[in-house]
């Protein structure tokens, strides 16, 4: 199973969680997160969005958070997919998929997947709007950051 | 010793280029292969306080050593998600 990714293929959150499943005890609970292209951002119309990612650290910042949920939450198991080039509005960009034995460990491991997927994964998106593009810059990327970390996980546990 | 420079987003878009091959004297840390870059590509320099830095596909510091045939990236404030 493919629990982390970055492609430029559409993403598939049912696929994802199903494998993430597959050969489980059982388990009671499964959160998915699916983060969507928006049609607008900060009072701008998007026309389309354009994902770029330094691909091998970003696959490894994804490995990290996996490890990061599996010591916070030891019963959870967690699937990252996020995708990369051109996408429209209402496309997938990113699936985060949280399986465990409750719902409260599935919802605070997806919610702490996606805050540490904005804080620390090497991957950029260049909106194009109705009139010009630009780069968004969201965080300066630390994983050893441990405020950012923190502060992740209390709006996960919030 | 030549190093691998990567640059991603609009540090990319600044330089024209996303990879480019640097010389630089020894010894070397990933502060000495950016000042290098940041005296021949206007704009570069703004980034120095919000970047981060990688040094063969991992995370690393300013004051990191740098060798011969490394690949050092230069990545501006992500915005994945």
């Amino acid at each position: 199973m493919v629990q982390v990714a970055v492609t430029s293929e559409p993403l598939d959150p049912a696929s994802l969680g199903r494998e993430l499943n597959a050969g489980s005890a059982g388990d009671g609970a499964v959160a998915t997160f699916t983060g969507l292209v928006r049609a607008h951002n900060q009072g701008r119309q998007v026309r389309f969005l354009e994902y770029e990612a330094y691909e091998p650290l970003a696959i490894k910042a994804l490995k990290r958070i996996v490890s990061e949920v599996e010591a916070a939450w030891p019963d959870a198991r967690l699937g990252i997919h996020h995708r990369i080039g051109r996408l429209e509005i209402g496309d997938a960009s990113v699936v985060i998929v949280a399986v465990s034995a409750h719902r409260a460990a599935a919802f605070a491991a997806c919610r702490y997947a996606i805050e540490r997927v904005k804080q620390i994964v090497p991957i950029w998106k260049r909106e194009h709007f109705e009139g010009g593009e630009v780069w968004l810059e969201g965080a300066t990327a630390d994983p050893e950051d441990q405020d950012a970390r923190q502060a992740a996980y209390r709006t996960a546990c919030a | 010793m030549r190093v691998t420079v990567r640059l991603f987003a609009r540090l990319r878009d600044l330089a024209g280029t996303g990879e480019l091959v640097r010389d630089v004297p020894e010894p070397a840390t990933v502060r000495t292969v950016w000042a290098s870059l940041a005296a021949d590509i206007p704009g570069l320099a703004q980034y120095e306080q919000t970047m981060s830095v990688a040094v063969n596909a991992e995370y690393a510091r300013m004051a990191a050593a740098v060798h011969d045939g490394d690949e050092v990236a230069f990545l501006p404030p992500v915005s994945g998600g």
